[in-house]
């Protein structure tokens, strides 16, 4: 393993969650960016990075900064949907090392659930060649790369809820979940119809809510309350906009960017403890499973199935109860390196990995579109 | 069959495209430079960045590269379900987002579909496609 040090996560924290009708996402934002704070030892004056992603503003970093009263130094708004905040880690680090700051502050909020915004008809630019023929935007993109992978590897809608019933298992144990009541294989199989094979037990949540994470080089990471969380390497990629022009609807760009991350951490893939992967739809863990290289491609659907991924189960994801049971307000991202650093710090009570000390996270942005690997270790 | 599907917002680099539809041809385009066909519609090639790029009808035919049956649609679309969006691969190797014509229990990935012209309003037509062995 890669013994320099270089940042660490030092704060982490989300917002209200679920249904927040009285709350803007700037107030989310800051409601978090407080709490993650507060848990470093650090003020707002400390901050000299900002970080955000979002489409509630022309220039959101500025809106932002003005809100909270943040003088910075460094901003980024990368923008790849929601691996962003992965990719914000990445940055992050990558600032640090070549000294243009100290402390980042990296914040997502947004009330999709309270004011949808998905899913209005306009089709200029290069969406004038998709929209016009009625293809649900996201559920219906994940559904075509479904179909194509249970056709070229004979994955089934049952391995597909595997997925979906243990990550359910992981939100009975998590007060936080917007849903908790068990649910079995038959449930999933058995929902709605929405774009086939994608039944609406395989689809993410549509929550409101808010998070924040905090980004130190190690000299201040030294000194915050909490026990440093590294990062250890950083990978992203994107392939695609349209699902179109996806290459190969069986493999994503996570190939790209976990190949990265893992090299730069210097790990194996059996040296991860727990992992928190993208779940907007079953389909997206098992795609990013196979291009991680936990298993071959095709191979994800057996890689799940037997519940491997619940509690107990030899390979522990999604520990918070994922966007498909615990909350998922549009670019999820922020929330899967928020459960990763509770893991390591041994903060997840009822849902704690056993002496977790190495996590992978991955986010995936778009339709398929890009891919952000982040691994995160203690020491 | 819906007809208040929305007229996309056309632009110069699309407008041929969308012309030749209303003329029952369905236009890509190819590079000079490297040969490689081209959709959708650009002023540069995506191979070989070369600005020598030229219209050429399209056999219209080809394979389904794989498909979904929408039983839960937006805005327009919404009363419409179910109905079959896939992505066809032409012959000429581009691949398009595409309605699917034909029997539920026909249709499956890789076969073959022809385009088929669907008049929408007077000057907006959209490619669909429909199984080549279906009657």
């Amino acid at each position: 393993m890669k013994t320099e040090r270089i940042a660490a996560i030092v704060g982490v924290a989300e917002s209200d969650l679920g249904k927040v009708p009285n709350k803007n996402v700037l107030q989310l934002q800051a409601q978090a960016a407080k709490a993650a704070l507060d848990e470093a030892g650090l003020t707002k004056d400390d901050v000299d990075a900002l970080f955000t992603a979002g489409n509630w503003a022309w220039a959101p970093n500025l809106m932002l900064a003005e809100y909270l009263g943040i003088e910075t130094k460094y901003s980024d708004s990368t923008n790849i949907g929601g691996s962003s905040f992965e990719a914000h880690v990445g940055h992050a680090m990558a600032g640090i090392q070549a000294g243009l700051f100290e402390v980042a502050l990296i914040t997502y909020g947004s009330t999709n659930r309270t004011n949808p915004t998905r899913n209005t008809y306009s089709a200029p630019l290069t969406g004038q060649y998709e929209q016009p023929y009625g293809l649900p935007g996201t559920v219906g993109s994940y559904a075509l790369a479904a179909m194509r992978h249970m056709h070229q590897y004979g994955t089934t809608s049952e391995q597909l809820a595997e997925v979906a019933v243990a990550t359910r298992k992981w939100a009975t144990l998590n007060e936080r979940a917007y849903k908790r009541e068990p649910i079995d294989i038959s449930d999933v199989l058995n929902s709605r119809m929405i774009a086939e094979p994608l039944h609406l037990l395989d689809c993410c949540l549509v929550t409101d809510g808010g998070g924040a994470v905090v980004v130190a080089s190690k000299e201040v990471a030294m000194r915050t309350k909490k026990r440093p969380v590294w990062i250890l390497g950083h990978g992203e990629a994107h392939s695609h906009n349209t699902i179109t022009n996806m290459p190969d609807l069986t493999v994503t760009s996570a190939r790209e960017s976990g190949e990265r991350a893992f090299q730069m951490a210097g790990i194996s893939r059996d040296e991860i403890d727990v992992a928190e992967i993208y779940d907007s739809f079953t389909i997206t863990v098992l795609l990013t499973l196979e291009a991680l290289g936990f298993c071959e491609p095709g191979e994800g659907g057996l890689f799940v199935s037997g519940q491997r991924t619940a509690p107990g189960g030899d390979f522990p994801m999604n520990t918070n109860g994922g966007g498909l049971s615990y909350c998922h307000p549009g670019m999820y991202g922020i929330f899967l390196l928020i459960e990763a650093v509770r893991q390591l710090r041994q903060e997840s009570e009822a849902r704690q990995v056993n002496d977790a000390k190495i996590a992978l996270v991955h986010g995936t942005g778009g339709v398929l579109s890009s891919s952000s690997t982040v691994i995160l270790g203690r020491d | 069959m819906n007809l208040h599907i929305p007229k996309p917002v056309y632009d110069e680099e699309s407008k041929p495209f969308w012309e030749g539809l209303n003329n029952d041809e369905l236009l890509i385009q190819q590079c000079r430079s490297c040969h490689k066909n081209i959709f959708y519609p650009r002023s540069f090639c995506p191979n070989c960045f070369s600005e020598e790029i030229q219209w050429k009808k399209a056999s219209g035919k080809g394979k389904i590269y794989s498909y979904t049956v929408v039983h839960h649609a937006f805005g327009p679309f919404k009363e419409e379900t179910p109905f079959i969006v896939g992505i066809v691969e032409l012959d000429e190797g581009v691949r398009m987002l595409t309605r699917i014509i034909g029997e539920r229990n026909q249709v499956q990935i890789d076969k073959e579909v022809t385009v088929v012209f669907q008049r929408i309003s007077e000057d907006f037509t959209l490619p669909y496609f429909m199984l080549s062995n279906a009657n």
